[in-house]
């Protein structure tokens, strides 16, 4: 929709052309959310597409995402055979609520930083452990894990005149095994649920919840628990005031689809088929 | 900036936060639609370098040195103002063989989208198209159209009645040259933009508007002190005192969140926004009472003072002044009937508030006219009874005030009210200048209406055999804080439910009470789908305590020919049965469930299961229902029928054109259709009510026979012959001395009318098979079926679209959408993100059978066909779901996260 705030727009060609920013100013990277609600407060785009960053960059040391690249572009990547847990992106890129259109100019960054529980691009790179590279006003660069970067429903840790500059896959995480369960009220509709489970070659198993919480969650465990230690876990880590209510889905079946998808992924890596 | 568009180069300036969408439609390309604004229903789809995105969500600087198509340029380079094309793009040529659209408004922004797919994306058209809403076809016409299956019947010699002939806007709206409302360019147009109530029940002490008329373009701002202190309804019916008089354009007291405060006028839409938020506003916040069941305490706060005068239909009898209607009846002895029964069974349940989400949003565009007129273009379902209001409103006579449609994207009821007609018209008036007021998406949610919320308690007795003994209803009806078809609907709600059932005792008792919220108002099916939901429920448990199934249950019980009709009174009524068909949709629906189980479940784990219901309408709204037509035989030869009824997705432009080329024992193609301007005919009630058919038809019917004997008379004077021996051809009058050319004998015109009265009923069976999830609350459509007993089916391919849609918005409904109103009387689904309607992926086929019956009532046997498929869904849903779990679903929507405890435990205790 017509942002009719918005007095000016800035299209730096470089980091140093990046103008010092004040109050009422938004990076822009695909727009599709800027664009999709009214945004009364602003008064000037930052337009980071021109800024160049390649969009993905596959290294041994794993997989660095730019903020920019778009959902349509990481769906694209034709990842290393080694690379398991990229198995992932896929079903990641589905659960997104837009179209295929929307990944077009939809990015991973902009998923991350619009902080929403159901967003698929931090439940994938919080599953495989990612790291959040922030540039700061001041010129520096600051690291964050994407657990910590997210901290509830679009809450995030920039702080003013920050940008999500990138998120780094490291290779230890794209190399487990890897399994996602999600569920949504309505067909194709927004996650109610999205749950991720990794498994290393040593057996430690780490399953990550989101959509169905503020913020999203990892629990660590040293190997694949049993039924009735995952749930505890589950009810140990995720206290009442962390499930989500909006009208995605009702907090107590959000909760109760969480414990149902989590104990799917360890039946599978147990080999025992669905519950 | 320069940009390529449809292969021209163009310069535009685009404002910063211009979103491309705005900056296309500008330059001329009203092919690209504004449906949501905000990347969720995929109406302003185009190509950008070749890749489909939704122009709304794409800033319009990003275009630059870019070359972009829309769906006028999908068939090729063209400039802005041509015509359609001579040569459609196949994906084009393929939405006309199939006619995938009912009202088209999604249909250019469907067709880019569909274009743009690879081999793959067309396999999985769920996923592929979750980006694109259309909330008329239920998606069966799209899915045939992107296979390539041809429906239309190219037409040639013969009876058009019951053909599938093209709609007559076909071309336009596959090329995006139909003109919706908005889609006209007027020079100094003014943009309108209101403040809306913060509060659910407030005062507005003071408004001060010197800073919004400071802001640069603000021209006017106006409050309720600018405003003529008359009221009047938003709901509009033939007589304007079946509505509570109880609205003032601008209201001094606020009802409910998102009531209009005032109004600002400016040069554009920032400006107004802008005016809008620098306006200040002093209230007095008073007590306001949200829930219904609270409203009729006897502390409760009031939502009207007692000099708002009550509605004529269904007035309330009671003292409470929070009742806005009320509706009392009843038939021999309930109380006995219950006492001589084998089974009763007792049951209370609830109906959400839902919105029509018509694509195109509300909205009307107004100027003065070169005769001086107050001259509107409006999206609405009833032009005139607008005109008329209007006029009383305004003090102005009727020829000083003209309102008139272009295409209409959408309505489901949702467009016949006034809801922006008036505060344009006093613009105008005031301002002297064209004015525009166009709804967004959020205002759609927060400030039209909806369906009325019910709480329905239905109680019946049944002899040992399933035979009725008693059936009762105590209804209550949420109007929100107007009283916009409180009346006529808990009227029509609590008719036809008990009508359609023979039994000596029945009783209704239904209140619509005012509360300080969200006003509801007319909605396909006119309250019937919240009762019919509550009474088809529980005569399937009714059913089973008996131990007959549903069909047999309903044969036993359902009226048939030759049974009087009552309702809740033995008054005379204009309701008969013209046809009857209800058999055969029962047997129909039966078997075909029977033949075939449909999808397998998803997994071994679910539990699958079978429910019907059925339903019944009257053909007509009660207390008269008026159409006009005018057919005109040009002096080229052609025809012209000037209607009333507005053409929104509906079909009636199809059906009266081939009632007219029928009668005219001419070719369809030479029939053209003009409709929905209070210029073109004296009057016409509007296209509610399921009357496009059976009363504009009507119309259409008898002024094509009064041109008819019209032209043959002329014939036969200038042969010197008897009419008689004359007859009417293609292009020509065949007479005894040689033919004559209709291009010879033109002009000559003849009128029709129809009064809407005496009325018959319609009917309609649905069945469904459906898949449960035991553990998350997953419902899955395995099969569907609905037979419709709609009379002689003029264009069945039409009259499937209307079922298939019907019963599509009606799976929403039962399935998923609920406008969410707060503790605070707050709106919370401000967004289609929000309120899903469903999309490609959700809606199932729906097998669409039709009774062979024919009517001796409606023009050419025909019944009416739109409202009706909705009614019996919810119900039919619910008995599959009670069948495959044991857990009796009482309220709608029958979401995962609302379901699944009730399933589980039922799911359990059958185990167990």
């Amino acid at each position: 929709m017509d942002l009719n705030t918005v007095e000016g727009v800035v299209r730096p060609g470089a980091r140093a052309e990046l103008p010092a920013w004040r109050p009422g100013d938004a990076w822009l990277g695909g727009g599709t959310w800027l664009f999709s609600e009214p945004q009364p407060s602003l008064r000037r785009l930052v337009d980071l597409a021109g800024l160049g960053w390649a969009p993905l960059t596959v290294s041994d040391a794993g997989l660095e995402i730019a903020a920019t690249c778009t959902i349509a572009e990481l769906n694209r990547l034709a990842p290393p055979a080694a690379w398991t847990a990229a198995g992932l992106i896929g079903p990641c890129c589905r659960a997104l609520l837009g179209s295929f259109k929307i990944w077009n100019a939809a990015t991973v960054g902009g998923n991350l930083c619009l902080a929403l529980p159901a967003g698929p691009m931090i439940a994938l790179t919080a599953a495989l452990d990612g790291t959040c590279t922030l540039w700061t006003p001041e010129g520096g660069e600051r690291p964050l894990s994407v657990l910590d970067f997210v901290r509830g429903p679009q809450e995030t840790a920039l702080r003013p005149g920050e940008i999500l500059r990138s998120i780094t896959l490291p290779i230890a995480g794209l190399t487990r095994r890897a399994a996602v369960r999600r569920i949504s009220l309505t067909p194709g509709g927004r996650s109610g649920a999205l749950v991720i489970g990794t498994l290393d070659a040593a057996g430690a198993f780490a399953l990550t919840v989101t959509a169905s919480i503020r913020r999203p969650v990892q629990i660590a465990f040293p190997i694949l628990p049993d039924e009735g230690a995952l749930q505890a876990a589950l009810d140990e880590n995720i206290p009442e005031r962390l499930v989500f209510h909006d009208m995605h889905g009702a907090p107590e079946w959000r909760r109760h689809m969480t414990r149902e998808l989590s104990l799917e992924i360890r039946s599978e890596f147990a080999g025992e088929g669905d519950p | 900036m320069r940009l390529t568009v449809n292969g021209m180069t163009q310069e535009a300036a685009p404002r910063p936060g211009q979103c491309l969408r705005t900056t296309l439609r500008d330059l001329g390309w009203f092919g690209v639609k504004k449906g949501c604004d905000a990347g969720d229903c995929g109406a302003c789809t185009v190509h950008l370098d070749g890749q489909p995105v939704h122009a709304c969500l794409m800033p319009a600087f990003r275009a630059e040195g870019r070359s972009v198509t829309t769906i006028e340029g999908l068939a090729g380079p063209c400039r802005s103002g041509e015509g359609v094309p001579a040569e459609f793009h196949p994906m084009q040529a393929a939405f006309l063989a199939a006619q995938g659209f009912q009202c088209g408004f999604c249909t250019p922004g469907m067709i880019m989208t569909a274009a743009a797919l690879d081999a793959s994306q067309r396999q999985d058209l769920g996923t592929a198209l979750k980006g694109n809403l259309c909330r008329c076809t239920g998606y069966r016409a799209i899915r045939d159209a992107v296979a390539g299956i041809t429906h239309v019947d190219p037409g040639g010699e013969g009876d058009p009645i019951g053909r599938n002939l093209p709609a007559p806007a076909a071309a336009e709206t596959v090329s995006g040259h139909a003109r919706f409302t908005f889609d006209a360019a007027v020079d100094g147009l003014l943009h309108l933009k209101v403040l809306r109530s913060p509060h659910p029940h407030a005062r507005i002490v003071a408004i001060d508007r010197s800073a919004a008329l400071a802001v640069p373009g603000v021209v006017a701002v106006f409050t309720h002190a600018d405003v003529p202190r008359r009221r009047f309804s938003t709901g509009r019916h033939e007589d304007p005192r079946d509505d509570a008089a109880d609205t003032l354009i601008l209201d001094s007291v606020l009802r409910f969140v998102g009531q209009r405060v005032a109004a600002v006028v400016a040069e554009s839409e920032a400006a107004a926004e802008a005016g809008c938020a620098a306006l200040r506003v002093t209230y007095e916040v008073r007590p306001a009472v949200v829930d219904p069941t609270l409203a009729l305490a006897a502390d409760a706060p009031l939502v009207h003072d007692g000099a708002d005068r009550p509605g004529e239909d269904a007035p309330p009898l009671h003292a409470h002044p929070n009742l806005a209607a009320e509706v009392h009846g009843g038939v021999g002895d309930v109380a006995a009937g219950l006492a001589e029964a084998h089974h009763v069974y007792e049951g209370e349940y609830h109906s959400q508030r839902v919105q029509h989400v018509h694509l195109e949003t509300h909205g009307c565009l107004g100027l003065i006219d070169a005769d001086g007129r107050l001259s509107l273009r409006s999206s609405t379902q009833v032009p005139f009874l607008t005109r008329d209001a209007l006029c009383a409103l305004f003090e102005l006579p009727p020829d000083r005030v003209r309102v008139s449609c272009g295409r209409v994207g959408g309505g489901f009821g949702g467009k016949q009210e006034m809801l922006t007609e008036d505060l344009v018209a006093l613009a105008v008036l005031r301002l002297g200048r064209p004015v525009k007021w166009e709804l967004t998406r959020q205002e759609q949610f927060i400030g039209t209406t909806t369906r009325h919320p019910m709480r329905v308690r239905v109680k019946l007795g049944a002899t040992r055999d399933g035979r009725l003994t008693a059936m009762a209803l105590d209804v209550l009806s949420n109007t929100g804080a107007y009283g916009n078809h409180a009346g006529g609907v808990i009227h029509h709600g609590c008719n036809e439910v008990l009508a359609a059932y023979t039994c000596p005792n029945k009783r209704v008792d239904g209140y619509a009470v005012y509360t300080h919220t969200l006003p509801a108002g007319a909605f396909r099916g006119y309250g019937l789908s919240q009762t019919i939901f509550a009474m088809e429920s529980a005569l399937d448990e009714l059913a089973r305590m008996v131990g007959l199934d549903p069909y047999a249950l309903r044969r036993r019980n359902a009226i048939r020919p030759g049974e009087p009709m009552i309702s809740n009174s033995l008054e005379p009524h204009d309701v008969a049965i013209g046809s009857y068909g209800l058999d055969q949709c029962l047997t129909l629906v039966e078997a075909a469930m029977r033949a075939d189980p449909g999808e397998p479940p998803p997994g071994p784990d679910w539990r699958v299961g079978s429910g019907m219901a059925m339903a019944m309408i009257d053909t007509i709204p009660p207390r008269g229902h008026f159409a006009e037509a005018r057919l005109r035989l040009e002096a080229d030869g052609s025809y012209t029928a000037q209607v009333g009824t507005a053409e929104f997705g509906n079909g009636t432009a199809t059906v009266h054109r081939q009632i007219a080329a029928s009668a005219l024992d001419t070719d369809p193609a030479r029939v053209r259709i003009a409709g929905a301007d209070t210029d073109g005919v004296g009057h016409d009630t509007g296209a509610y009510g399921s009357t496009g058919t059976v009363v504009g038809g009507q119309a259409v019917l008898r002024a094509a026979r009064a041109l008819a004997r019209a032209i043959l008379v002329a014939a036969a004077e200038r042969m010197s012959t008897d009419p008689a021996a004359c007859r009417l051809a293609t292009d020509r009058v065949e007479t005894p001395a040689g033919p004559v050319p209709l291009a010879d004998l033109g002009p000559i015109e003849a009128a029709g009318h129809a009064e809407g009265s005496p009325r018959s009923v319609s009917f309609n069976v649905q069945a469904f098979r459906v898949g449960v999830h035991p553990r998350s609350g997953e419902v899955r459509i395995l099969k569907s079926v609905h037979a419709a007993d709609a009379g002689c089916v003029i264009n069945p391919m039409q009259c499937r679209g209307q079922i298939e849609g019907g019963v599509a918005q009606a799976l929403g409904a039962a399935l998923h959408e609920e406008v969410i109103v707060d503790g605070a009387g707050r709106v919370v689904t401000q967004t289609l993100r929000g309120y899903p309607i469903p999309t490609c992926a959700g809606v199932p086929v729906t097998e669409v059978l039709f009774a062979d019956t024919r009517d001796r009532i409606g023009p050419l046997g025909a019944k009416s066909m739109s409202e009706a498929p909705f009614n019996p869904v919810a119900a039919a849903l619910a008995n599959a779901i009670r069948d495959a779990t044991g857990a009796r679903l009482t309220a709608t929507p029958f979401r995962p996260d609302r379901i699944f405890a009730q399933v589980m435990n039922a799911v359990t205790v059958g185990e167990g």
